[in-house]
């Protein structure tokens, strides 16, 4: 345990200098579980990039980081970060749900509520609302 | 000459006496602290330290209930004029970590594929919760599945087979 501990000490100490609520550093067959929720955006980000850091490409395969950003509740606005393709909105949350609309690369929508960690319900400017994966949206701060 | 001797002897008698009554009234230190270290032999990592009939305790114990145990043993002795309790009741030891939750396989996999789909050029499978990352990516892009990937409480991302451009 401690030799994973050790080797990821800095990111660790990140996490918790950074004020990561309810962080969980625990490991697994040889796999270190960090899970926490993050007060910015930029606290999440600073995270993986110490991860990158230490482990170059994320290629070691002995960490799986599940970091939320706080600042992502229902009202908060979200931004489309997808490549540069819309953002499918659907029906349901699942890929096999029908799409009832698109929300544009860069579009700006808000977060009604979280269904789970992979899908948040919208709804954008133009009123159309339903689910689209959490991991093409990023709270504005 | 037998009238100072009388005396003497009285002075002698009574003085006697007194330290007779004094020694009844106070037994000594060192047998309550006999009696004591016996009575707090139910109560380890509790020890006493007698003074002048003043029984000290001192050491640490699991509960509140352990200490005022403590306590009410050491008191019941014969010659205890007050006990001060002086020990710590230690906090409880901290709930073990709780286990990681890994995602059962059929939804992993729903899930996996729902994202990799988003980038072309790699392929996932999923096996006993590890998710094995094989192709060609571009290191940011990589970065962005990764961390899609670890939101879905995986045991493990395996991408020892995946070549970042």
């Amino acid at each position: 345990m401690a030799a994973l501990q050790d080797k990821y000490k800095e990111l660790i100490d990140a996490a918790q200098a950074a004020g990561t609520s309810n962080l969980k550093v625990n490991e697994l067959d040889g796999v270190l579980h960090i899970e926490g929720e993050a007060p910015t955006g930029a606290v999440k980000d600073q995270l993986w990039n110490i991860y990158g850091k230490i482990d170059p490409n994320f290629l070691t395969g002995d960490v799986v980081m599940n970091i939320n950003v706080a600042t992502a509740v229902a009202g908060a606005k979200l931004k489309v970060i997808t490549e540069s393709s819309n953002l499918n909105i659907r029906k349901g949350p699942g890929t096999d749900q029908p799409i009832v609309g698109k929300a544009a690369h860069n579009e700006i929508v808000s977060l009604i509520s979280k269904q789970s960690d992979q899908w948040w319900l919208i709804r954008t400017d133009a009123g159309e609302e339903g689910y689209a994966y959490a991991q093409y949206l990023q709270p504005v701060e | 000459m037998i009238m100072k001797l009388k005396h003497l002897t009285t002075v002698i008698l009574s003085v006697g006496l007194l330290f007779m009554i004094s020694c009844k009234s106070k037994p000594k230190d060192a047998d309550i602290q006999a009696a004591v270290t016996t009575a707090l032999q139910s109560s380890p990592g509790v020890s006493a330290d007698v003074k002048d009939g003043v029984v000290t305790l001192s050491g640490s114990v699991a509960s509140q209930a352990d200490k005022d145990a403590a306590e009410a043993a050491v008191k019941l002795n014969q010659g205890v004029k007050s006990v001060v309790n002086n020990v710590t009741v230690a906090p409880p030891p901290p709930p073990p970590p709780a286990p990681v939750e890994v995602t059962a396989d059929d939804a992993l996999k729903t899930a996996v594929a729902g994202i990799v789909k988003d980038f072309p050029g790699i392929q996932a499978d999923v096996k006993d919760g590890v998710i094995i990352i094989t192709g060609e990516q571009k290191a940011d892009r990589w970065k962005k599945l990764k961390m899609a990937l670890d939101a879905l409480k995986p045991k493990k991302v395996d991408a020892s087979g995946l070549k970042v451009k």
